[in-house]
């Protein structure tokens, strides 16, 4: 295992500073966060296990399993939370920490699909389903959009596929980069 | 007549244009106006908090600025744009650092934020602001019999707070009833619908999507209402897919609850769109309808 003793605390700092990780200190192990996804079953290790090894500063362990890409963002376990954390944003932070490192589990397409994602609406502004779709079914695998050629063919047929879509402004898209921009320059909400 | 800045989403307007007619058709008939928010822009949604949390809230910053202008409510009728929105609009107020550098970058569209617009989702707007008389009042066709399962998904009821329970809400289940619809039983009411996970992780939001459908017809449902055009689209287009995966022979209409309250005050049936619907839902409400 790569885990230094020293990395504990900075690993636990480094959640703790994103929106909502701060309270990742208070979890009791209780264990009703895994009781509750919908998903725990197929994570390498279930959000309560995550927690437990990210206090340990198991960082490279953590940041490299397909645990939080599965992660629905049904917010079930924060409901039920009994400390009040709220364990889908320590999914998000836990994402968003193993992209920035390049650690990002090679197992799941999630990451994929979600850079595609933030840059179509960077560059547009908006979401266009089928442009989409069809860049990311190519970015991972071609043959894997055959797949996918039924139910695209249904949504055809029922007049669900824009192609052209809707279009921004020019000046509102230009506003939109401009503010998005800046963001950018500022690094980070934390 | 009570005003509303609308917010429709990227996935209603692509793919779910009868969601969008009928809402604004129920609302006139409601005496509601659904006014557009000029030049709106995705809401970010979860991948962007992901790749970049401050972007992602500026986003929503800059649709929240927009509406601020104008001063109404704020209504999303995805339940994914409702639970972002929302979400920069907590944080906007929680967290001084993250208010500075919104406003921060927002200044550099020529656009401020002072944290003043509600964000609703458009179930909350229909169920609450409005007596259940006056909906039963503007009923013109006769549902009885018809039975629904009630599906909220997750991100409509939470997290907390929510304007309604965020496990075992009742909201939609009373408006189904003022309509004069039958609700059955739906324990799985707001389990997810597997998201976007569907393009990702195939396989897994599949198994996730037969869970909701097995419940929702175990209980005698004769079709499923949404109120989000994720869920609708998960659970009506890639019910073929189930039921290749899984060798089944599920044939369940998903409609939107507006499509369903369209359907209740007559409105002519271009807005309601059924046309639009994978699975048709003509048959089912063939049997019940009575004009």
């Amino acid at each position: 295992m790569a885990t230094k003793v020293h990395g504990v605390t900075d690993f636990i700092q480094e959640i703790s500073a994103m929106p909502g990780g701060e309270k990742i200190n208070l979890c009791i192990q209780c264990g009703t966060c895994s009781a509750s996804c919908p998903n725990a079953n197929k994570m390498d290790y279930t959000p309560r296990e995550l927690i437990a090894m990210a206090r340990a500063g198991m960082r490279e362990e953590v940041l490299s399993s397909n645990s939080m890409w599965l992660c629905l963002s049904c917010y079930l376990c924060t409901v039920r939370c009994p400390r009040g954390i709220v364990p889908t944003y320590i999914m998000h932070a836990l994402e968003s920490l193993a992209m920035r490192h390049g650690l990002s589990s090679k197992r799941t397409r999630t990451p994929i699909l979600y850079k595609l994602f933030s840059d179509t609406v960077y560059n547009v502004g908006l979401i266009p389903r089928f442009g989409c779709m069809t860049r990311f079914y190519l970015q991972v695998n071609p043959f894997s959009a055959l797949k996918a050629v039924p139910v695209g063919l249904d949504l055809f047929r029922h007049g669900r596929i824009s192609i052209k879509g809707r279009n921004l402004k020019p000046e509102a898209k230009r506003q939109l980069q401009a503010v998005l921009d800046k963001a950018k320059a500022l690094g980070g909400a934390s | 007549m009570r005003y509303y800045s609308y917010y429709p989403g990227c996935c209603m307007h692509d793919d779910s244009p009868m969601y969008d007619t009928s809402a604004r058709a129920v609302a006139k008939v409601l005496d509601m106006e659904l006014i557009e928010l000029e030049d709106w822009n995705c809401c970010g949604s979860t991948p962007y908090t992901v790749v970049d949390e401050l972007s992602a809230f500026c986003c929503c910053a800059r649709n929240l600025a927009l509406a601020e202008k104008r001063g109404f409510d704020l209504v999303a009728a995805c339940s994914d744009c409702y639970l972002i929105l929302n979400r920069t609009n907590q944080h906007f107020k929680e967290y001084p650092e993250i208010r500075r550098k919104i406003n921060e970058a927002l200044a550099a569209g020529g656009l401020e934020y002072r944290g003043s617009i509600r964000v609703r989702h458009i179930l909350d707007v229909f169920a609450n602001d409005i007596s259940r008389d006056e909906i039963t009042s503007k009923v013109k066709v006769d549902l009885s019999g018809l039975k629904v399962a009630p599906y909220y998904g997750c991100q409509v009821v939470r997290p907390a707070p929510s304007f309604d329970d965020v496990e075992y809400p009742q909201s939609l289940d009373r408006l189904i009833k003022s309509i004069g619809a039958e609700v059955v039983p739906f324990p799985l009411k707001t389990r997810c619908c597997g998201g976007s996970l569907i393009l990702s992780e195939e396989d897994i939001a599949l198994g996730l999507i037969r869970k909701l459908l097995d419940n929702a017809l175990s209980n005698g449902a004769e079709c499923i209402v949404t109120v989000c055009p994720f869920c609708q689209l998960n659970i009506d287009a890639y019910q073929s897919t189930v039921n290749r995966k899984f060798k089944t022979n599920y044939n369940l209409p998903i409609l939107f609850f507006t499509q369903l309250m369209g359907i209740a005050f007559g409105i002519e049936s271009k807005a309601v769109g059924l046309e639009y619907n994978v699975v048709p839902a003509d048959k089912v409400l063939a049997a019940h309808v009575r004009k």
